[in-house]
């Protein structure tokens, strides 16, 4: 049952490997770095000359000392708006308060005011979704003059835009999930709605103001002349609006006072698993970086992963005979039982029909699912075709779509075309979705999305009757190749949230547990499958 | 031999007596007040008898529910320990009357001692060295200005009836006589029920050793000298045997003298014949004098049974039950050197108050015999006596014994009380001590760099830091996680009146960097313990339901985590409130709601323990409330005068 490993941790491609992924790593926590101060060191000197507490160190003491955090979207907004919003304005995460795993949604006053761009509301509304789907009661440490105005169009009509946050609110109030506001800044206009929809509200005492217009807006609507303070002050908003429930000196004050509403929620996390008492793998997680080649073109055995991941190394291993590109089989993580696929080449027919029978089983037992992605993609080609593999890559895909299990992603290696689709990529709603600083995600690889392109315009000129010689197809081909080279890097995907972060490869195992700690949060309902295409 | 006693004391007496008992095959019976209950003496005893409330006078000193306790029990004899009924003859006749035996001396023996005045007659009759003075029964204050004139200034005034340092007074000039003899007066009259006092000659550089007697009504031996010398008021502080510098000619003379005064009263069973010794010119055989009997086993016998390998309680048991004295007095062994510390929950700082506690944490390291009446958990409370535990380490040499007792004092752990740990740690150090020059001055001429409060090292405040994080707890496999940004905690400690922002920075389950005022620091977890910049971590952290404890080498540091929700809470509360600095019977009130007072003047008085504390005003300023009265036992921080915010305008003008 134990993995044994062949990995040869002194050898050169050892060394290299590593060092390559330490090069990633660090890229990525130098972006990191950069987002996690926020607006710059003369905005936060600004702030904190207020009596504010800097954005993170709200979060820091809001939680248990020494909880983990595990972070969304670090680098949500990296690159976009001329890096206007580092970490999209927003810090967002998994923590935990007397114990209980809250989701924590923080505004960055240091970045445009804590304005919201279009990241900053997908963001939020991440966080909401992941606080919904997994019953994470949410703390709001609200500092935010509202919608970014010259962004309004991208933020304000939508589905998905601003009105979502308060709709959410509502919806995850009735489904039970504590909604708490701390009011530590500005909550102007929409913004106000965020106090004012929670099930409790603290406001900061001379800081906190909740109004939907600001005393500019008064003024000029009626004439009126009046002060932040009267307006919408915490002194206003707990002794007269009724807005607000409790009053803070500080923001120490505030941040206590929203943990001992925490203390309050009576809430205890349903038993859906049996847990064992964690284990640390038998392998370092450490080695990931020497195991996991620094090429993704290059093959590796993805149990040299599942090793390092899982406790005592122990992996239960089902149908290990059949569809071998596809690697399933049972552990525990941390305690936690999971059930875990993995690729370990191209998909062929019988990998999928495996891989649902696998969805199929730990759904009936509801074992939580996490999917390793290192996929090129099904097999093509026709004999594939014939063969129907359409038809049970189908199977995988209708498995893990309604499987009703929390289902845990982390993109290890490549996560191309429909293989994304049946290792549960963004779409199909895993509970949360995490990169490897090496992953790359896109349709299809850019040298095949480039070759389909140069084969179409190739026969559009030979048709003419024209020439296209080696050099002209090359020079059409590169500009494709280079976007999507661009647009596969995890720091682009995760700048737009098509995860929920990139990770450092030896943080795997925290991350997972972590994950799968959050999830067990919200019982396991039981699921009924869609059609399977036989 | 007896079958069953009964122990008519508490605290860690009692539990010595039933230890001894128990080990002879007795049977013992504890008593008790409601407020001891719980206690460890009741606890070890096979039964236990409530004998009343918890004021002394309602319990412990009520002598028939004592004796009726031992008669419903089946007790045969009644052993009383130190204080409370054990110097009290008319107790020991109630215990002979109702068919028991005292496990002391006679009433006759103790009435002789019990007066100083005729004890020191009794004692010159018998050719033992007395020191010059006045014990007559003239009392008039002009009278005993005179006898002190006689005497020669410095001269004591010594309550007759007193011990323990009650109704004492050292006098350096005529004219503070006058008012030091009201004051002793007083305190004797308060103490006692008898005002009436004696005047000795005040001796330089004195130094109080003491033999231990033991007599079966007929003969007596000693069992060697005791040095007493380290006192703070009167108080024994660190007592020690053999005493430092003695001779074989002193150890005679005074041994003699000894079993002189003990069988001029046919003394039976254990005391101590307590001398003044002039040692300004080392230890010489015509230089100490009788100061005084006592009737019964003393707190520091344990330096005693160490050097001789005695157990002084079978002894008392033994002679009690009828044995004649176990061992002649040429084979009385001696051997090595051993020390006894008190250890008492009082705070030095404040002058050491007595103070009061749950003790939240309490160890004490292996290589000491710990004499003890509490356990983890238990009180201290204002009803007796604070002490915790006596320390007693016996070595061959007199500096392995002291090498002991200063490790001793800094591997013991107490928490949830204020201590005088760190004053006997550096008494303990203190260089004359180990010298062995030793006097009754030497704590009082040295007080100020004995209490001097240790600095708190950063390391220190690191490890409460952390504790008050809960990160002294193993640590969970996800603890400290983040994925880029470690997050930043913000603790705030609170010690020595001052408020400490310490920062930490977890880097996963057994690392975190402490940020401090000045310092920053790595804290490594290691085998299960910090380690700080890569060094052993200065002592153990402690959380308990108070604060948190830090017990190191630098001695006991103590800090309250801020709570941000308890901090506004404690901001309405003024600093217009006199508060009582301990637990203590108020004595006096001398203001009324609406007189205006000046400042440093009384407002009351307060008695604890064995003192008499003045509460004064800080400020001018009007009386709003008095919220205690004369007769009130109040806690330590109890609001007993409460002053109008403003001032009064005539007295500011």
């Amino acid at each position: 049952m134990k993995l044994l490993t062949r990995a040869l941790t002194g050898s050169d491609a050892f060394r290299a490997n590593r060092a390559a992924h330490l090069g990633m790593i660090e890229a990525v926590a130098e972006v990191a770095r950069t987002a996690a101060m926020g607006g710059g060191a003369k905005a936060v000197a600004r702030h904190t000359a207020r009596g504010k507490m800097p954005p993170r160190e709200r979060v820091a003491n809001l939680l248990d000392p020494g909880s983990p955090f595990l972070e969304i979207g670090a680098t949500a907004a990296h690159g976009l708006y001329d890096g206007a919003a580092p970490a999209a304005g927003v810090i967002a995460g998994i923590g935990r308060v007397h114990g209980l795993e809250v989701m924590v949604v923080a505004n960055d006053a240091t970045v445009k005011g804590g304005t919201y761009y279009p990241m900053t509301v997908k963001k939020h509304l991440r966080a909401q979704e992941i606080a919904e789907e997994n019953h994470l009661p949410c703390i709001y440490l609200v500092d935010s003059g509202g919608a970014n105005l010259p962004s309004q169009d991208e933020v304000f009509p939508d589905r998905d835009h601003f009105g979502r946050i308060f709709y959410n609110q509502a919806r995850m109030s009735a489904k039970g999930i504590a909604q708490i506001a701390v009011v530590m800044g500005s909550c102007t206009a929409g913004g106000a709605y965020v106090p004012a929809m929670s099930d409790v509200t603290i406001i900061v005492k001379d800081q906190g103001t909740i109004f939907l217009a600001g005393p500019p807006l008064v003024k000029a609507a009626t004439g009126e002349i009046v002060t932040s303070e009267d307006l919408g002050g915490g002194d206003v908003h707990t002794r007269l609006s009724g807005v607000a429930d409790y009053l803070a000196e500080d923001d120490t004050h505030a941040l206590a006072l929203a943990r001992r509403a925490v203390l309050h929620l009576n809430r205890a996390k349903p038993a859906t698993v049996q847990l064992q008492s964690p284990e640390l793998p038998a392998y370092d997680p450490e080695e990931i970086l020497g195991v996991v080649p620094a090429d993704l073109r290059t093959p590796y055995d993805i149990r040299e992963v599942i090793a390092r991941l899982v406790d005592g190394s122990r992996f239960d291993e089902f149908k290990a005979r059949f569809g071998e590109t596809l690697v399933t089989g049972f552990a525990h993580l941390n305690g936690i039982p999971v059930g875990i696929i993995a690729n370990n080449g191209v998909l062929f027919s019988e990998a999928a029909v495996k891989g649902a029978h696998f969805v199929e089983l730990c759904s009936q037992r509801c074992i939580p699912l996490i999917f390793l992605q290192n996929i090129t993609g099904f097999m093509v080609g026709r004999r594939y075709e014939n063969e129907g593999i359409a038809r049970h890559g189908a199977k995988m895909v209708t498995a893990v779509a309604t499987t009703n299990v929390p289902k845990i992603t982390c993109l290890v290696g490549g996560s191309f075309g429909a293989g994304n689709y049946g290792m549960a990529g963004r779409a199909y709603s895993p509970r949360l979705l995490w990169s490897w600083p090496n992953s790359r995600i896109s349709v299809m690889g850019g040298e095949q999305a480039a070759g389909v392109l140069a084969t179409v315009r190739r026969e559009g000129i030979e048709r003419a009757g024209g020439t296209w010689s080696a050099e002209e197809e090359a020079e059409f081909k590169r500009p494709t190749t280079e976007m999507f080279e661009l647009q596969s890097q995890p720091l682009y995907a995760s700048a737009r949230l098509w995860d929920d972060g990139i990770i450092d490869p030896r943080k795997t195992r925290d991350v997972l547990a972590l994950s799968l700690s959050a999830a067990l949060n919200a019982p396991i309902e039981p699921t009924r499958f869609g059609l399977f295409r036989m | 031999m007896f079958a069953k006693i009964l122990i008519a004391n508490r605290g860690e007496i009692a539990c010595r007596v039933i230890d001894t008992a128990r080990r002879m095959g007795v049977a013992t019976v504890a008593v008790h007040s409601t407020a001891d209950a719980a206690s460890r003496h009741v606890a070890m005893a096979d039964e236990a008898v409530a004998v009343g409330g918890p004021a002394p006078a309602g319990s412990y000193l009520r002598g028939e529910a004592i004796i009726a306790a031992a008669l419903q029990t089946g007790a045969q004899a009644i052993h009383p320990g130190y204080g409370f009924l054990s110097e009290n003859p008319e107790f020991v006749d109630a215990v002979t009357a109702a068919g028991l035996v005292f496990i002391g001396p006679s009433a006759a023996a103790i009435r002789a001692m019990g007066l100083k005045d005729a004890a020191k007659r009794l004692m010159a009759e018998a050719g033992v060295p007395v020191v010059p003075g006045y014990h007559g029964a003239n009392q008039d204050p002009e009278h005993l200005a005179g006898a002190a004139d006689t005497v020669g200034y410095p001269v004591l005034i010594k309550a007759v009836a007193g011990g323990g340092g009650k109704g004492m007074r050292r006098v350096e000039r005529p004219e503070d006589f006058a008012e030091a003899l009201a004051s002793a007066q007083r305190e004797a009259a308060g103490a006692f029920g008898n005002s009436a006092v004696l005047i000795e000659k005040y001796v330089e550089k004195p130094r109080h050793i003491e033999m231990q007697v033991f007599g079966d009504g007929t003969h007596a031996v000693h069992l060697y000298e005791r040095d007493c010398s380290l006192q703070r008021r009167h108080q024994k502080v660190i007592e020690e045997a053999p005493a430092p510098g003695m001779t074989p000619q002193m150890r005679a003379a005074m041994g003699e003298a000894a079993v002189r005064a003990a069988t001029a009263i046919g003394y039976s069973g254990a005391g101590t014949i307590e001398f003044i010794v002039d040692a300004s010119d080392g230890l010489r055989p015509d230089r100490f004098w009788f100061m005084e009997m006592n009737t019964r086993l003393q707190v520091e016998h344990p330096v005693t049974e160490a050097i001789t390998g005695i157990d002084l309680v079978e002894w008392q048991l033994r002679v009690a039950s009828g044995e004649p004295l176990p061992l002649r007095q040429q084979d009385i062994p001696l051997s090595g050197h051993a020390f006894e510390a008190r250890l008492y929950a009082e705070d030095v700082p404040a002058g050491f108050l007595p103070a009061t506690g749950t003790l939240d944490h309490l160890a004490f390291p292996a290589g000491a015999r710990i004499e003890t009446g509490v356990r983890p958990g238990d009180t201290i409370s204002p009803w007796y006596d604070p002490m915790i535990a006596k320390l007693v380490v016996h070595g061959p040499t007199r500096a392995v014994a002291l090498a002991q007792l200063s490790r001793a004092l800094a591997e013991t752990e107490v928490a949830g009380s204020v201590t005088n740990l760190a004053f006997l740690g550096a008494l303990a150090r203190h260089p004359g001590f180990a010298a062995g020059d030793v006097d009754t001055g030497l704590i009082a001429r040295d007080l100020a760099a004995l209490t001097e409060v240790p600095a708190c090292p950063p390391g220190v405040v690191a490890l409460a830091a952390l504790a008050a994080a809960g990160l002294d707890q193993p640590a969970a496999p996800q603890q400290g996680f983040s994925l880029w940004a470690p997050l930043r905690q913000q603790v705030t400690l609170h010690a020595a009146g001052e408020d400490i922002a310490a920062t930490l920075q977890p880097h996963g389950p057994d690392r975190v960097t402490v940020e401090l005022p000045g310092h920053t620091l790595h804290a490594e977890r290691r085998g299960g313990a910090w380690s700080l910049d890569g060094a052993k971590a200065p002592g153990t952290a402690r959380r308990t339901p108070h604060g948190i404890a830090v017990f190191g080498p630098a001695g006991t540091f103590t800090f309250t985590p801020v709570d941000p929700l308890a901090r506004l809470a404690a901001a309405g509360a003024g600093g217009n409130v006199v508060l009582s600095p301990m637990p203590g019977l108020v004595k006096a009130v001398f203001v009324a709601p609406g007189q205006v007072v000046a400042e440093g003047e009384r407002l009351a008085i307060l008695e604890a323990m064995k003192m008499e504390h003045t509460l004064t005003a800080a400020r001018i300023g009007i009386v709003a409330e008095v919220l205690a009265a004369a007769g009130d036992q109040v806690e330590a921080g109890a609001a007993l005068v409460r002053l109008e915010d403003e001032e009064p305008k005539e007295a500011a003008a």
